[in-house]
C-alpha cells in the first residue's frame, strides 16, 4: 500500500497520510475534470455534426486550461441581497462532498485511499454531503430561480438514493461484504466472475442471478445518473427552465467548484457501478504482468482497467445526455417510485431466494 | 400490469434508437468550418457592405431617395461652364461635382433598393462582410473623390458663377425691358439646369 | 392547523433562455404549479406600422421582413400580394410559382427552428443542432437567390427582385433527396421518443371551441382539430394547382390539441410542403419576372385586406391607400400575437417546466408579436 510505503520512507504517519490524502485530487480527479469537460464538449460536438473546440492546442486539446485561467482570473461577484456565509461555504461542502467519495474508491489492489470496512456505506452517506451543498447555494443566493433548482435537487437525490441502496443491498446480501476492495477481489481472474454475470456464485445460482444482476445493473445505472443531475434528470439545472439552478448567481472559482464536484461525481458514480458490476479494477482476461512474470506490472494494468470503465460508463452518461430530452420533476419522482424502487425491491426479494438455492 | 412493462420497455427501447442515431453522427463528417481561417464561398449576388464607384456617379441622388433608411447622403454643385467633368463608362455627360457622398453603414440594412435605381450602376453591393468597428463613427463612410479643398473650391466657383449669372440676368433682363423684343434670351440657363433633381425624380 | 402559504411571484424573462425572444412573463406559483401567468410583451417594439405611414411603398418590404424574421419570404409574399390586388396587377405565372417555392421553403425553414429550439426548450439540445442544419441548406438556397440570408426583400411588388439562381432547382432537388431521411431521423431521436412524449402529451391542451373563441390560426388550430388552412381554403397565387394535404391534430398520444399534436402538426406540414416544391419544381414555367413591376407604385385610392397562410397562422395585410405615394395605413394582423392571448389559458394548473413546454409549442415570434 502507498500509505506504507510513504510511512516507511518519512517516518511520519501525518504527513504520509496528508500525501496519500491528496493524491485522488491530484492523480485523479483534476485531470479526469479537466479531460472529461473536453470530451464532453467534443462527443457533443461530433454528435452535432459540429467541431467543438479547435483552437487552443492541437484539436483545442487544452482548451479546459485555457477555461480554467479564465475562471481563476474572474472576479469574484457575491451578490448584495445572499446569505455571505453560506453563500461561501457552499461550493467548498460539494466540492468535499464528491472528493471525500474518492477516498474509498480502490483504483487498483495497492492504491485505495483508505481502506474502509464500510466502503459502499460510506460512499452513500458522504454523498448526502452533497444534497446540503446544494440546498445551502439554492438559499443562500436568495433567488427563485437557484431556490427552486435546489429544493428539486434535494427532493431528487434523497428519493433516487432509496433504489441505489436497495441494489446495493442486494449486492451485500449475495457477497456478504461492505468493503469495495473485498468486493473487487470476488470478482477477481475472469469476465465471467463479474457481479453482472453472477458474480462467484455457480451452477443454477448463477443463471438465475445473471437477468436479475442485468436489471439492477440498468437500475442503479439510472439512480444515480439522477443523483449527479444529468440528462435526462438535470431538473436542478434545467437550464431552459431555471437558468442554471443553484449555480445561477455563484462565478469565477466558486462556480468552478460546483463545475469541478460535478465531474469528479460523475466518475465516483460511475466507479461504483464498475466497482459492483463490472469486476472493479480487476482485468476481463487476466493479467500481462502475471503472464510475463513482471509482478509490479499487475497494479498499473489494474489502474488502466478501472479507468477504463469508469470513462466508459463517463461516456454514456455524456451519450445520453446529448440524445435525450428531460423529465419534468413530478415524472421524475414518479419513475423513482413507480418503478425504480418496486423493480429493486423485486430484484432484492428474487436474489434473497435464489441465494437460499 | 402490461401497460406498466410496455411502458418501461417503450422508454428503453425509443431510448436505444436515439442514442443509435446519435452514435452514428459521432463519425458523420462537421458540417461547420472553421470561420476566419476557412471562409466560406459567398454567391455573386450576395448583399453586403455598398461601394459606389465615384467615376461612373452623376449624383443624380436617385439611390438616396430609394432608401428606406436614408443612410446615404448625398450633396451636389453644379458645374460652371468651363468645367469638365468627363463621361460615365456608358456614356452619359456628367454635370454635377458630387461634393458629398455618405453613406452610414451604422444604419444601413442592406436592402438593395439603392441599386436598381442608378442610372449608371455605379452602386452596387460586394461581399465584404468585415467591417465591424469600435467607433460608430467610423463606419460612416465618405465615397466622394474630391478633396476638402477641391470641395470648397467648387462651391465657391458656383457661387461665383451664380452671382455672375444673376447679374447677367439683371442686365439682359433690364436690356429686354427696353428692347422689349428679346423673351427668349433665358434659354441657356435652362440648358444648364438640364441635370438637376426635380428633371431626374419625374422620369 | 393550517400551514399559512402564499403565492410566488417569478419573474421569467425578458432575459430568459426559453422565452424565444424578449418575452416577460409574470408567473404566479403555489409550489410549481400554476396559478397565473401574465405576458409582458413590447420589448421589441419597433413602430413597423407607423414607419410604414412614412416610406414609399416599395420602402415598406425591407420593414416587413423584420416581423417575423423566421419566415421573412411569408410576409413579403402578403404584403405583395395585398398590393397587387389594390393596384390591379396581374402577375407572371413564373413569378407566382418562384413565390411558392420561397414560401414553402420559408416554412419549412421556419418550422425547423419551431422544432428545434422545442427540443431545446424540452432539454434536448442535439436535435436542434440537426434542424439548423438542414436550415443552413434552405437559407443557402435563399442566399444564392437574392443574396440575403435572413431579411430577403425578394419579393416586390409586381415581381421578384431577381430571377432564379441556374444552380437553385438543382440545389432544391438535391436538399429535397437529402431532407427525408433527416425528417425521419428527427422523428427517432425526438418525436417519438417516450420521455419527449411524457413531456408534452396531454400538456397545454387547447381545446377546439377556446381556439376558435381567440382567433388561433395557423397550426395551433390545426392541431385542435380544425382543418383550416388559407392555401386550400382561400387560395391565392398558384396554390390551387397542387395536390397537398392539411394535416390536422389526431390525438394520438394524449388528447387532441396537446402539445405533442402541436409539435407534430409541423413535422408533417414540412412533409406537405416538401410535396408542394416538388411539383412546382415540375411545373414552373419560363417567363420575365420583372416584367409586372410598376415603375412608380401609386395605388388608387382605397383599402384593401389581404391574408395568407404563415408559417405561424392567418397574416394580415390592411392596407389604406389615399391615392399618394405612402401608405395612409398599414396594419397587420400578426398570427403570433393572437396566440399569444390564449397562452394563460393554456398554462393554468401546469408547472414551471411546462410553461416553457407550451411556449415552445405555440411557436410565437417575438419580431411579430410587437412589431
Amino acid at each position: 500500500m502507498i500509505y506504507e510505503w510513504l510511512y516507511n520512507i518519512t517516518g511520519s504517519s501525518i504527513l504520509s497520510m496528508f500525501v496519500v490524502s491528496l493524491l485522488p485530487l491530484f492523480v485523479f480527479i483534476l485531470p479526469f475534470a479537466l479531460l472529461a469537460v473536453l470530451a464532453e464538449r467534443k462527443v457533443s460536438a461530433h454528435m452535432q455534426d459540429r467541431l467543438g473546440p479547435m483552437r487552443v492546442g492541437y484539436h483545442g486539446i487544452l482548451q479546459t486550461v485555457a477555461d480554467i485561467i479564465k475562471l481563476l482570473q474572474k472576479e469574484d461577484l457575491v451578490p448584495a441581497a445572499t446569505d455571505k456565509k453560506l453563500f461561501n461555504f457552499a461550493p467548498l461542502l460539494v466540492f468535499a462532498g464528491s472528493y471525500a467519495v474518492f477516498a474509498a474508491i480502490p483504483f487498483s489492489s495497492i492504491f485505495i485511499g483508505s481502506q474502509i470496512q464500510l466502503g459502499i456505506i460510506y460512499i452513500v452517506a458522504v454523498t448526502g454531503l452533497v444534497v446540503a451543498g446544494i440546498l445551502m447555494a439554492g438559499w443562500a443566493s436568495n433567488n427563485k430561480y437557484s431556490l427552486l433548482g435546489a429544493m428539486r435537487s434535494a427532493a431528487q437525490i434523497i428519493s433516487y438514493e432509496i433504489p441505489t441502496l436497495l441494489i446495493i443491498l442486494t449486492i451485500i446480501m449475495i457477497t456478504g461484504t461492505l468493503s469495495l476492495y473485498t468486493l473487487s477481489e470476488l470478482q477477481t481472474s475472469y469476465f465471467w466472475n463479474w457481479m453482472i454475470l453472477g458474480g462467484p456464485a455457480t451452477g443454477l445460482q448463477k443463471i438465475l442471478y445473471i437477468p436479475l444482476m442485468i436489471i439492477g445493473c440498468l437500475v442503479i445505472y439510472i439512480s444515480t445518473l439522477a443523483e449527479v443531475n444529468r440528462t435526462p434528470f438535470d431538473i436542478p439545472e434545467a437550464e431552459s427552465e431555471l437558468v442554471s439552478g443553484y449555480h445561477t448567481e455563484y462565478s469565477g472559482m466558486k462556480f468552478a467548484m460546483f463545475f469541478l464536484a460535478e465531474y469528479a461525481n460523475m466518475f465516483a458514480v460511475s466507479a461504483i457501478v464498475a466497482i459492483i458490476f463490472f469486476g472493479g479494477y480487476q482485468s476481463p482476461f487476466g493479467y500481462l504482468g502475471n503472464a510475463i512474470g513482471l509482478h509490479w506490472l499487475v497494479p498499473i494494468e489494474q489502474f488502466f482497467w478501472f479507468t477504463a470503465k469508469g470513462l466508459f460508463f463517463v461516456f454514456v452518461q455524456m451519450w445520453l445526455r446529448w440524445t435525450l430530452p428531460r423529465f419534468r420533476v413530478d415524472q421524475l419522482m414518479a419513475f423513482c417510485w413507480k418503478y425504480l424502487i418496486p423493480i429493486s425491491f423485486v430484484i432484492l426479494l428474487l436474489a434473497g431466494l435464489i441465494s437460499l438455492i | 400490469m402490461r401497460d406498466y412493462f410496455l411502458k418501461f420497455w417503450e422508454g428503453l427501447y425509443t431510448i436505444m434508437i436515439g442514442m443509435k442515431v446519435t452514435f452514428r453522427h459521432l463519425f458523420v463528417p462537421s458540417v461547420t468550418i472553421q470561420y476566419p481561417t476557412v471562409k466560406p464561398q459567398l454567391p455573386e449576388r450576395e448583399r453586403n457592405r455598398l461601394y459606389v464607384n465615384m467615376d461612373d456617379c452623376i449624383g443624380c441622388d436617385q439611390c438616396s431617395r430609394a432608401c428606406p433608411v436614408s443612410c446615404i447622403e448625398i450633396e451636389t454643385v453644379k458645374s460652371t461652364p468651363g468645367d469638365d467633368l468627363g463621361k460615365t463608362s456608358n456614356g452619359k455627360k456628367k454635370a454635377l461635382w458630387v461634393t458629398k457622398f455618405d453613406i452610414d453603414f451604422a444604419k444601413c440594412c442592406y436592402c438593395e433598393l439603392c441599386v436598381p435605381p442608378c442610372p449608371t450602376d455605379c452602386i452596387y453591393m460586394t461581399d465584404v462582410y468585415e467591417f465591424s468597428e469600435f467607433e460608430r463613427d467610423s463606419l460612416l463612410y465618405d465615397f466622394a473623390t474630391l478633396t476638402q479643398e477641391e470641395r470648397e473650391i467648387k462651391k465657391k466657383n458656383f457661387k461665383e458663377f451664380q452671382v455672375k449669372k444673376e447679374a447677367e440676368k439683371a442686365a439682359a433682363a433690364k436690356k429686354a425691358a427696353e428692347a422689349k423684343a428679346a423673351a427668349q434670351k433665358e434659354k441657356p440657363n435652362a440648358k444648364t439646369d438640364k441635370p438637376t433633381d426635380d428633371k431626374k425624380g419625374t422620369d | 392547523m393550517a400551514l399559512k402559504t402564499e403565492e410566488m411571484v417569478l419573474n421569467m424573462g425578458p432575459q430568459h433562455p426559453s422565452t424565444h425572444g424578449v418575452l416577460r412573463l409574470e408567473l404566479q406559483l403555489e409550489g410549481e404549479i400554476i396559478k397565473d401567468v401574465i405576458p409582458h410583451i413590447g420589448y421589441l417594439h419597433r413602430c413597423f406600422e407607423k414607419h410604414s405611414e412614412a416610406m414609399t411603398y416599395p420602402q415598406v418590404i425591407p420593414y416587413t421582413d423584420r416581423m417575423d424574421y423566421l419566415a421573412s419570404m411569408y410576409n413579403e409574399f402578403g404584403y405583395a400580394l395585398a398590393m397587387e390586388r389594390l393596384m390591379g396587377i396581374e402577375v407572371p405565372e413564373r413569378v407566382e410559382y418562384i413565390r411558392v417555392i420561397m414560401g414553402e421553403l420559408q416554412r419549412i425553414a421556419s418550422h425547423l427552428v419551431a422544432l428545434g429550439t422545442y427540443g431545446a426548450d424540452i432539454g434536448a439540445f442535439t436535435p436542434f443542432l440537426f434542424c439548423f442544419r438542414d436550415r443552413e441548406r434552405i437559407l443557402h438556397l435563399f442566399e444564392i437567390t437574392c443574396g440575403a440570408r435572413l431579411l430577403y426583400n425578394y419579393i416586390w411588388i409586381g415581381g421578384l427582385s431577381n430571377d432564379l439562381h441556374p444552380d437553385f432547382i438543382r440545389l432544391t432537388k438535391e436538399f429535397i433527396k437529402d431532407f427525408k431521411p433527416n425528417l425521419k431521423e428527427l422523428n427517432d431521436l425526438l418525436s417519438f421518443n417516450a420521455i419527449f412524449i411524457e413531456r408534452t402529451a396531454d400538456v397545454g391542451i387547447l381545446p377546439l371551441e377556446t381556439a376558435i373563441n381567440y382567433g388561433v390560426t395557423g397550426p395551433n388550430l390545426r392541431a385542435s382539430g380544425m382543418k383550416w388552412d388559407l392555401r386550400k381554403d382561400d387560395p391565392y397565387s398558384v396554390y390551387n394547382k397542387f395536390d397537398y394535404e392539411i394535416p390536422v391534430g389526431s390525438g394520438e398520444k394524449g388528447k387532441i390539441g396537446d402539445c405533442w399534436d402541436r409539435y407534430f402538426i409541423r413535422v408533417r406540414e414540412m412533409e406537405e410542403s416538401l410535396k408542394i416544391i416538388e411539383q412546382a419544381i415540375e411545373q414552373i414555367p419560363d417567363g420575365d419576372v420583372k416584367s409586372a413591376i410598376p415603375k412608380r407604385v401609386k395605388p388608387p385610392e382605397g383599402q384593401i385586406y389581404t391574408r395568407v397562410e404563415n408559417p405561424r397562422g392567418e397574416l394580415g395585410y390592411f392596407i389604406i391607400s389615399d391615392g399618394s405615394l405612402n401608405p395612409s395605413r398599414v396594419k397587420v394582423r400578426a398570427p403570433s400575437f393572437v396566440t399569444m392571448q390564449v397562452f394563460p389559458e393554456l398554462c393554468k394548473g401546469f408547472m414551471v417546466a411546462d410553461v416553457v413546454a407550451i411556449l415552445g409549442s405555440i411557436d410565437i415570434v417575438l419580431g411579430e408579436i410587437d412589431r
